[in-house]
């Protein structure tokens, strides 16, 4: 248990440390400790990040508390989310102290032409990771071999007319969750 | 330092009502820390954002750290840090323990393949929001693709480099990349003033 309770503070501290660029940033390392850990699956990363986008606080902090909670309960929750907290705490503590001089760093602006598209390139990759088990469906398609049974059809419909109420309307993301489970219920995804 | 008990609940009340994170808690950030208390201002806000985005870690935890520790010293922005935490930790611990009882129900399973579908969705749009101000030229364009292809197929690939790997080297080809840049530019300009 001492032992579960430590290896989440460091696999949330290590999160906590190197995401750069806020809640979605987390995603590469989540999708990391999945495959290493078996603490939650892929499709739970996908469930948190709905949550997440419907509940207040940020996705990083959510999802500590959840893999968290799942591995070693309610304590797990609490310790891993103050873990993934407390590296950016520290490192905020000391560049408080001279502002000015960070600010107008040259190599920390450097730094971030780099870190800025290589965040989000691992977004990216998080991303292809929720289609696969959002809209592909290998496991049928290796059983049948029609390229036609790749895709789930209807979820791939569902994320156009999603794509495009999001592009044309002010709908907030809460609304667009709430009415994917419906149609998830009523077309039985 | 009767301020902690303020800091604290005033971040507990913050954290309760952001939901997304990131920017999406600048406006409730300037109401109650601006209008409401004068404890900082827009400029400052401004600020305390831009470098808790280009600093590890959650943008919002980083605000409240900043804020918490210019009005009260350490001690206050731990008492920040750990107000934003609390209602976010309490609200998912609950939704954690009904999940794990009812996950295996074929209702919630249905809802969330369908909610799934919609996850994707935020996940392209909030990658178009942030294309404009990542990829910017050739350079950052060359790295997406390669830190892309590293991430997405690292199961595939010879050498498996971690993310945390990632980010140091992306972090370290910045800095070059913009240090070059720099020279580059200078010599263009001591070549022309010539």
């Amino acid at each position: 248990m001492i032992r579960t309770l430590l290896q989440l503070i460091f696999e949330f501290a290590k999160t906590g440390l190197f995401s750069v660029g806020g809640g979605l940033a987390t995603l590469p390392f989540l999708y990391e400790m999945s495959d290493k850990t078996g603490w939650f699956t892929h499709a739970d990363i996908a469930d948190m990040i709905a949550i997440s986008e419907s509940t207040p606080g940020a996705i990083g902090i959510n999802m500590s508390t959840y893999a968290g909670y799942k591995t070693a309960g309610v304590a797990g929750g609490i310790l891993a989310s103050l873990a993934l907290a407390a590296p950016s705490f520290v490192i905020i503590l000391i560049i408080a102290k001279f502002l000015e001089k960070f600010r107008n760093n040259r190599y920390v602006e450097g730094a971030f032409y780099g870190l800025r598209p290589a965040s989000i390139a691992m977004i990216t990759a998080a991303c292809i990771n929720v289609a696969k088990v959002a809209v592909i469906d290998l496991d049928l398609f290796r059983t049948t071999g029609l390229f036609s049974d790749l895709i789930i059809w209807k979820a791939l419909v569902l994320g156009v007319c999603l794509f495009l109420a999001l592009k044309y309307t002010k709908l907030s993301p809460v609304i667009l969750i709430a009415v994917s489970a419906v149609v998830g219920i009523i077309f039985r995804f | 330092m009767n301020d902690l008990p303020e800091l604290y609940s005033t971040f507990v009340r913050i954290g309760c009502v952001t939901f997304g994170g990131g920017y999406a808690m600048l406006p409730i950030l300037e109401r109650e820390l601006v209008d409401k208390r004068q404890w900082t201002n827009m400029d400052e806000l401004r600020d305390y954002f831009s470098i808790g985005q280009c600093t590890p870690g959650i943008i919002a935890l980083n605000v409240s750290t900043f804020i918490g520790q210019k009005r009260a010293g350490i001690r206050g922005a731990l008492a920040a840090t750990t107000g934003f935490l609390t209602g976010p930790v309490i609200l998912i611990l609950i939704i954690a323990a009904f999940l794990t009882n009812f996950a295996d129900n074929p209702l919630v399973q249905h809802a969330f393949a369908g909610i799934r579908v919609c996850v994707c969705v935020l996940i392209i749009q909030a990658i178009m929001r942030l294309w404009n101000k990542s990829v910017v030229d050739t350079f950052t364009l060359i790295l997406y693709l390669i830190i892309f292809a590293m991430n997405a197929f690292s199961s595939i690939l010879p050498v498996r480099i971690p993310a945390a790997g990632l980010v140091i080297l992306a972090g370290i080809a910045g800095v070059t990349a913009s240090v070059i840049k720099e020279r580059r530019h200078s010599q263009d300009k001591g070549g022309a003033a010539a």
